[in-house]
């Protein structure tokens, strides 16, 4: 990357104030006129300006701002129509493998991967969970032993979405067998087109392929593209799963946001199947959105630009079972609509098929929320064990060297 | 249409001056209300702590909050009044705030009575709204009491936080009287209720003497916005309620040990208490949600309140369920505080209409229609 320098007024030493920020993107847009700047060229030049995500800092695509002063920067850019950098494109990339850059990143690596990463020239995908290795994540086996100045990786690892589009992984891998199983992992980005690696659809109770089977052979890993400390790998783990518990949890912000706003449509448009069995269910479920609505509100207002924590566990819990019943309810009040589905056939999803495809497909998907991103189960242990602080479960696993445990 | 449009922000969180006050009113019910004390007055004659009803109205001033400074009041706002209630909904403390600082408050503030204002910010006067506890504050009320020149006739049953009230504000019509309870021909009889931390009575007036209030607002207006106000605040109440269910429950299960190990590393009572925490949180976004429609004079403060009446209340059972459940058999017994809370909490959804009738009548408000009847 040799084009990374910051916009003059970031790098003159003269801070970028939140009552400054107005005019400082009022400057910006006077130097690149979204209408006349290439898409990309613009998100580049965005980047550079720290008006990607202000409270990053500054070199980082950031100003070192208060993270609720993004909404002046989103506003005003609105407001002229500029590009954005299609957020749900990256969703990895963008919720979970940003915030670990930042805070487990060289300023090397931070340089190397954040813009291509904020402007969606690459995408992110984790190479985290494996065939044996779920809910019980620290048990994973993928191996990586250290070759010269490289690591080399064998493996196989699950459930990863957009490994068929992504150029970057976020890969964690077993480094010393010898040792209990937290302490033997270590944290690595791995290229995706490294020879070695091979991507394949993984077909899903929807009938589509939304998620991978990645199989690591001999895949060589250069050690600058080591987050963390060797044998550190879980702590970076950690802030990677809580970064995707808030994301994952952070549903809707206007009211009716979500798959609530579907099902009251459908019971506003329609009324051959309204009962009162299922009028009941609707209102209860409505309040049970609007509550969790103004609780994502309130942790939204508490992080401010804090790092999450596990709080954002308790929203990612509601979120998946509430999601489960409003798509549930929906099928049952679309009487013989809801016998029909649209399509079985084997193919990538869109990303907008929460929305186009029929409730049956809803139904289905959401099935997923409870296990994608930590099971409910685990959202309970971490709610109860670190917020509650109740005792774990007694266990053998985490002082056995992870070579002689049982599997 | 009123749905699926965005809400002007709102702030959820508590200030750093609430959470101030969070600790100077939970100092006093620590030191003053502990379960016991507040068993033993169950089974008093007294059916209230006027010792610390005057330590919490008078001197930490919180009869006053929401009541502008030149009356006396405190000039905070009904967020402040919301937080005084989630620490006396944790100690299920037997003082008739909700029924005096609250629903007598905002109904003598609509109808412009100053001079019983200032004396209800100054915590000299306790004031009681004669209408039944179970009355949502969306439907009209049945006209029980009647009036005849500067007398009332008539009687109002299961009226909350009356039992101490030193003047009674009844609504006759639209009409506002000022009924002195200790007066010939009022007679006020305590019923044995499911909740004795919170007494009801039932009101008689024969021939009653009585002083007729000009009012700006009509008494059926005064009556909707003070129950309006009740039922927005009781959620912070069953809050505070839910919390001390969990919180105690939590401790307990961290320390008994059954099998030989702590009841609480169990999967099982880990999970359940989890979700129960779940529901916490979401009771006090709501709670708050409402709180600060109420403070703000919200268009949405309706919407607001139904939904936290809603949530609230079933959070707030579900969690006295769970204290006396996973306390086992001391959970059952009169020696544990547990009952108190179940009983608070069972009969405080049924306060201003229960969960299912505040459901809907927000159906109505959100534009979700009733099944037609040949659906039914």
């Amino acid at each position: 990357m040799t084009d990374t320098t910051t916009d003059a007024a970031v790098s003159a030493g003269d801070p970028v104030t939140e009552d400054g920020l107005p005019t400082y993107v009022a400057d910006f847009l006077s130097k690149y006129d979204p209408a006349a700047t290439p898409r990309i060229d613009f998100l580049r030049a965005r980047f550079d300006a720290g008006l990607a995500w202000v409270q990053y800092p500054i070199g980082c695509g950031g100003l070192g701002l208060d993270a609720a002063a993004q909404s002046i920067v989103d506003a005003a850019l609105e407001a002229v129509a500029a590009p954005d950098n299609a957020p749900h494109r990256n969703v990895i990339g963008l919720g979970m493998a940003a915030p670990t850059i930042l805070a487990h990143g060289t300023p090397e690596q931070q340089r190397q991967w954040l813009r291509p990463l904020w402007t969606g020239e690459e995408i992110w995908c984790q190479l985290f969970s494996e065939p044996a290795a779920g809910s019980d994540l620290a048990s994973l086996g993928t191996k990586a032993v250290p070759d010269g100045t490289d690591w080399v990786v064998n493996g196989q690892k699950v459930w990863t979405s957009l490994a068929h589009e992504a150029s970057w992984a976020l890969l964690i891998a077993r480094t010393d067998p010898s040792v209990p199983k937290h302490r033997g992992l270590t944290y690595f980005v791995c290229d995706m087109r490294s020879p070695g690696v091979d991507v394949r659809a993984l077909r899903q109770l929807t009938g589509e392929a939304e998620f991978n089977e990645v199989f690591l052979d001999n895949v060589r890993v250069p050690d600058d593209n080591r987050l963390g400390e060797v044998g550190a790998g879980w702590r970076v783990t950690q802030s990677t799963l809580m970064n995707e518990r808030v994301a994952i949890g952070a549903g809707a912000a206007p009211r009716e946001g979500g798959p609530i706003g579907f099902l009251a449509d459908l019971w506003r448009r329609e009324d051959t199947h309204r009962t009162i069995g299922s009028f009941d269910k609707l209102v209860q479920l409505w309040v049970e959105a609007e509550t969790m609505r103004l609780t994502t509100e309130r942790l939204r207002q508490q992080a401010v630009a804090g790092t999450p924590g596990p709080e954002g566990s308790g929203s990612k819990l509601a979120y998946s079972l509430l999601a489960q019943r409003v798509s549930s309810l929906e099928l049952d009040i679309l009487g013989d609509r809801g016998l029909r589905f649209d399509d079985w056939s084997f193919r990538r999803p869109n990303l907008d098929d929460e929305r186009n495809r029929p409730a049956g497909y809803r139904f289905l998907r959401t099935k997923g929320n409870s296990i994608e991103g930590g099971t409910s189960e685990i959202m309970r242990n971490i709610i109860s064990e670190r917020i509650l602080g109740l005792p774990a479960e007694s266990r053998t696993d985490t002082t056995i060297p992870w070579n002689e445990l049982p599997r | 249409m009123t749905t699926g449009i965005e809400r002007p922000s709102t702030d959820l969180l508590y200030s750093e001056q609430e959470e101030f006050l969070r600790e100077t009113v939970r100092d006093v019910l620590n030191k003053a209300c502990d379960w016991t004390s507040v068993l033993a007055l169950t089974e008093s004659e007294s059916a209230i702590d006027r010792s610390l009803w005057r330590t919490l109205a008078a001197e930490v001033g919180g009869a006053a909050l929401a009541l502008p400074e030149d009356i006396g009041g405190a000039g905070a706002s009904w967020r402040e009044t919301a937080m005084v209630l989630e620490e006396l909904g944790r100690s299920i403390a037997p003082v008739p705030y909700l029924g005096s600082s609250v629903i007598a408050t905002v109904y003598a503030q609509e109808i412009g009575a100053g001079d019983l204002l200032a004396s209800l910010a100054a915590g000299e006067t306790i004031a009681a709204v004669a209408i039944p506890a179970g009355s949502p504050w969306f439907r009209p009320l049945p006209q029980v009491v009647t009036a005849t020149g500067n007398t009332l006739t008539g009687t109002v049953s299961t009226v909350a936080d009356a039992a101490a009230a030193d003047t009674l504000l009844v609504p006759v019509g639209e009409d506002t009287y000022l009924v002195d309870p200790a007066a010939a021909g009022v007679r006020c009889t305590q019923v044995v209720s499911l909740d004795e931390t919170r007494p009801l009575v039932d009101i008689e007036f024969s021939a009653a003497p009585a002083q007729r209030l000009e009012g700006t607002q009509s008494a059926g207006a005064a009556t909707a916005a003070a129950l309006r106000a009740g039922t927005a605040l009781l959620a912070s109440e069953q809050l505070g309620l839910a919390e001390h269910c969990l919180t105690s429950t939590v401790e307990y299960l961290g320390v008994r040990r059954q099998f030989g190990r702590a009841l609480g590393s169990y999967q099982a009572l880990k999970h359940r208490l989890a979700d129960l925490w779940v529901q916490i949180n979401q009771a006090r976004a709501a709670a708050r949600y409402a709180a600060d429609c109420l403070a703000a004079g919200s268009d949405d403060l309706a919407v607001a309140a139904a939904v936290a009446h809603s949530w609230c209340s079933e959070v707030a059972v579900h969690a006295a369920e769970e204290y006396v459940q996973l306390h086992g058999g001391i959970g059952f017994t009169w020696e544990h505080p547990a009952h108190l809370y179940l009983k608070r909490a069972k009969s405080s959804t049924l306060m201003f209409g229960g969960p299912d009738i505040h459901r809907t009548h927000l159906a109505g408000l959100v534009h979700l229609p009733l099944p037609t009847l040949e659906n039914i």
